[in-house]
Order: structure tokens, then C-alpha cells, then sequence
């Protein structure tokens, strides 16, 4: 896809986690190994509780690997880095800064103040087409409205990696086709790498070059499928062939793994 | 979105609101008006015009505003120590495991004895005067507004944290600008309940031998029957819980206005 020699950004290695639970040890991770290409779009898919979530806050250094490492621009991650931007189902706004404060957040953390950081910041927050909204608080905003600020916030910082952890799950159907639209324009336009958790098999298809498949108990890497279906996409890729193709492909493993936990 | 509703006769709404204060006062008058007229209650609620008429005989007696202004001394400065040393010890057992396990039953425990019971040992120790009423009210303020302000601190959300931390906020950061916006509706909830705790500990801090204070004088006219003046010092003391209480509502909505969501 991108060039021969593929740019390695994230190298995963043999990454394990185990938490100490109620009933004694539980494995979250056993041994997930992946690599993602610069400016690469990947896509995770699992049941619940297979540890995706854990995956991406390893690599945002907000957890540790119990074994394994995690290698970034090559070097080993430990704790976060501005190098790596999160974005949070539950949004994660700041309730008492106005949308051009919680986008300013960031800038003003990396010691960029006053009007730049303002000029800055109003960048981001036209990308997401929330100008009018500058000064209006979080609880004034709709749901896909905050995730959307929180989209321009973790812009701001600049990453060069985008960890996004089911960002559309708590979105109504039409605002997360909405906004995954967004996402794509936003990631055709300025690239970046991005690792995209989702539950939805429709979402990770329509955005990721990759999907990864991952088993759950202990979480593991399932399948990686390769999404040959060329950019721009929209939602009548939803209706192709190819799609419905790879969707029925992915599903019937994903339904698998539901059946697992379900036992 | 809440903001919204109001829209519509913005004005009509609040002469709505001041219409029903002035209706449920009427109905307070009304029934104290009954109350000092049955045989049974009039010794106790003598009638409205009468307690009123209290107003120029305390301030003859050189009582009323001496009484008002020693209570309001007391539990102000009571009431500051105790919110000068809650909030301290409150962000400590947040942050420190083992203070918290060690201090917190100590405080349950305390928390549901009343100080009325505990006023003489105090007195014992302090002696008469302005300083064992001071200490009642800090303690009694004190255990409110930690618990409170302790609580407020392990809820706040811990994605904000994260968060924050992603977007380059080193521990420093965090606590400026995070915890402390993020803990400040429940330090203003604190004060808020702090202020009426204080209130409600007055006539037991009062009971340490004070010289003045409206609880003091309560519980003297008490010596001679005086249902009229008690009377009037009672509403004295409720106009002051209001007042206060209405205040710091006044500055929760100014400084915490970006809440999702308000308790009454």
C-alpha cells in the first residue's frame, strides 16, 4: 500500500497484562503481537471484555504491559507522550473550559499561550465545524457535538498517533455515520496514524485499511484482514459488494468470539 | 440545554416564584396567627404583632444587636477553622490511603454524636467564654465538610484525569487544573452545609457559659418564661440560615455554572 518498505510507527511486542481480580488472577492480554505502518488506519473488533481497551491504554502509556513492550517512532513506551492523542467514549471534556479552552488545553500544556494558542485552537475547532460553539460550555453541546470538540482537542496536540477507544459507541446511528464520515475526510486531509477500537463490524470496515479481529479470554489477536476497498469511501461502500463481502467475513468470526464469552 | 426552557416569559416565571413565596409566607402567618390563638399553644406563639413589638424592648435591654453580633462572631470564626482544616485533611485522605483509613471512622464515628453531648467536656477543658463555642462549631463544621469534600474528591471522573494526561499534564497541571475545578462544586456543596451545621450547633456552643449569642439568650429568657423575645430570636436565626444559605447558592451558580447537573 504505502511504498515497499512499509514505515513501521507502533511495533506491539508480545504484549501480556494481567490484573489481580476478586477471584485471583485474570489474564486481560496473552501475548498480542502487531505492527502499524506510518499514517496507517487500523480497526479493532471484539467482544467485550477482550481487552481491547487495555491494548489502547498500553499504547497510550496509561497502563503498563504486565510483560512485552510497546515501541513507538522506536522508542519503548513508557507512560503517556504527546506523540500519541486519545480520544475517550465518554468524551473527557473538561466541564468548566468553554470548547476553545478544552481545545486550547493541549497547547497550553506544551507552553504556547495566549493568542496563538487561540489562533491555534480556532483551526481545530473550524476542522470540526464547531466555530459558533467557541464559547459554550461542554453541557450546552450535543453528544456527537462533544465528541467532536474532543476530535479537535486531541488534533491539538499534534500526535502522530491517534488512539481512538470506541469514540461513536455512545452516539446515535446518524451521528456516528455522521461523524465517521468526518473522520475519514479529516484522516484523507491531514494523516495520521490511527488504532480505532470499535464493536461495530460496519464501522471497522468502512474506516480501517486493517481490521483486527481479537478472541476474548485472554485477549489475543484473532485475525487481521486486510480492507482492499480504496479511499474515498462513503456510505454506499456500505452497499458494495466487496463490502458486504469482508463484513460477513469478519462478522462470523467476531460471532464467534460473542458465542465464546456468552459460554 | 437546561438553560433553555425559561426562555418563554422569563419574567412571568419569576413573579410566578416570588407569587408563591409571598403566598407560602401568608400561610406561615396564618398559621401562627391559629397557633397564638388555641388555648393550648398561645403561651407558646404569642402573635405576630406582639413578637414584633420584642424588637425595640431587646434593643432597650442593650441585648439584641450585642447577641447577634457575638453569635455570628462565633460561628463565622468557627466555622472558618473548621473549613480551613477540613479541606487539608479532606484532599489528604484522598490522595493518602493509610491517613484516610485511620481518620475517616474516627470522623463517622464522631459525626453522629450530638455536640450538645460532648459541650461539657469541652468546657472542662477550654473554660467560659467566646473559646469553647468557637471550638463546638469547628468541630461540628469540620466533620461535615470533609466527609463531603473527601467524597467530591474520589468521585471526580477519572477519564478527566486520563485525559489530561494524554494531552501533556504533568502531576502539577492536574491538580490546577483539574482536580481543584473538577472538586470545587463539592467544596462549595461543603461550605453550603458547613454553614448550616454551624447554625444548628449554635445553642449547644452556646451552652459552654457564653455571655451573649442568641442561643445564650434563648435558653435564659427560657429561665423566665419569655415566649415573646425566644420567639423572635428563633425567626432571627432562621432569617440568618436563610440569608447565608441563599448567598453561597449565589456564588455555587456563579462559579459552578458549567454543570451538567445541579443538586437542590
Amino acid at each position: 500500500m504505502a511504498g515497499k518498505e512499509r514505515n513501521i510507527k507502533v511495533v506491539i511486542e508480545d504484549v501480556k497484562k494481567t490484573y489481580m481480580g476478586r477471584n485471583g488472577e485474570v489474564v486481560a492480554l496473552n501475548g498480542v503481537n502487531l505492527e502499524i505502518a506510518h499514517n496507517e488506519f487500523v480497526t479493532v473488533v471484539g467482544p467485550s471484555g477482550c481487552g481491547k481497551s487495555t491494548l489502547l491504554n498500553i499504547i497510550a502509556g496509561l497502563l503498563e504491559p504486565t510483560s512485552g513492550r510497546v515501541i513507538c517512532n522506536g522508542n519503548e513506551v513508557h507512560g503517556t507522550g504527546m506523540d500519541r492523542g486519545v480520544v475517550f467514549q465518554q468524551y473527557a471534556l473538561f466541564p468548566w473550559l468553554t470548547v476553545l479552552k478544552n481545545v486550547m488545553f493541549p497547547l497550553n500544556m506544551k507552553g504556547i499561550k495566549g493568542k496563538e494558542a487561540e489562533e491555534t485552537a480556532m483551526k481545530y475547532i473550524r476542522m470540526v465545524d464547531l466555530e459558533k460553539f467557541a464559547d459554550h460550555y461542554p453541557k450546552e453541546l450535543s453528544g456527537g457535538m462533544k465528541q467532536r470538540v474532543a476530535i479537535a482537542r486531541a488534533y491539538a496536540a499534534e500526535p502522530e498517533i491517534l488512539l481512538m477507544d470506541e469514540p461513536f459507541g455512545a452516539l446515535d446511528a446518524q451521528t456516528r455515520t455522521q461523524l465517521q464520515q468526518e473522520l475519514l475526510d479529516t484522516w484523507e486531509k491531514e494523516q495520521k496514524t490511527c488504532f480505532f477500537i470499535t464493536h461495530d463490524v460496519d464501522e471497522a470496515i468502512i474506516l480501517g485499511q486493517r481490521v483486527v479481529i481479537m478472541s476474548a479470554r485472554p485477549g489475543r489477536i484473532k485475525d487481521i484482514v486486510d480492507i482492499d476497498i480504496p479511499y474515498p469511501r462513503n456510505q454506499e461502500t456500505k452497499m458494495s459488494p466487496r463490502f458486504l463481502e469482508l463484513k460477513n467475513r469478519i462478522w462470523s468470526q467476531v460471532y464467534q468470539e460473542y458465542l465464546e464469552v456468552r459460554k | 440545554m437546561a438553560n433553555g426552557i425559561k426562555k418563554k416569559g422569563g419574567i412571568s416565571e419569576r413573579k410566578k416564584n416570588w407569587l408563591w413565596l409571598a403566598l407560602s409566607l401568608a400561610a406561615a402567618l396564618a398559621v401562627w396567627t391559629v397557633l397564638s390563638v388555641l388555648p393550648s399553644t398561645s403561651r407558646s406563639f404569642p402573635n405576630v404583632i406582639v413578637v414584633f413589638q420584642q424588637i425595640p424592648v431587646m434593643i432597650e435591654r442593650n441585648v439584641l444587636f450585642k447577641d447577634i453580633s457575638s453569635s455570628l462572631i462565633s460561628v463565622g470564626l468557627g466555622y472558618l477553622l473548621g473549613f480551613v482544616i477540613a479541606l487539608p485533611v479532606a484532599i489528604l485522605m484522598a490522595w493518602y490511603n493509610p491517613f484516610r483509613r485511620i481518620i475517616e471512622p474516627w470522623i463517622q464515628f464522631i459525626r453522629n454524636i450530638p455536640p450538645l453531648a460532648y459541650v461539657p467536656l469541652i468546657v472542662i477543658a477550654a473554660g467560659v467564654g467566646r473559646k469553647p463555642q468557637v471550638i463546638v462549631i469547628t468541630i461540628a463544621t469540620f466533620l461535615i465538610m470533609c466527609i463531603t469534600i473527601y467524597q467530591g474528591i474520589i468521585n471526580i471522573d477519572e477519564t478527566l484525569i486520563k485525559a489530561a494526561r494524554v494531552l501533556g499534564a504533568k502531576d502539577k497541571d492536574i491538580f490546577i487544573r483539574v482536580l481543584a475545578p473538577a472538586s470545587l462544586p463539592f467544596i462549595l456543596t461543603a461550605v453550603r452545609l458547613g454553614a448550616s451545621v454551624a447554625l444548628t450547633t449554635l445553642i449547644a456552643a452556646e451552652s459552654t457559659g457564653a455571655f451573649a449569642g442568641l442561643g445564650m439568650r434563648i435558653r435564659s429568657l427560657n429561665n423566665n418564661f419569655e415566649t415573646a423575645p425566644m420567639l423572635l430570636y428563633i425567626i432571627i436565626i432562621g432569617i440568618i440560615g436563610i440569608t447565608i444559605e441563599k448567598l453561597i447558592k449565589l456564588l455555587e451558580r456563579k462559579l459552578t455554572g458549567w454543570q451538567e447537573k445541579r443538586e437542590i
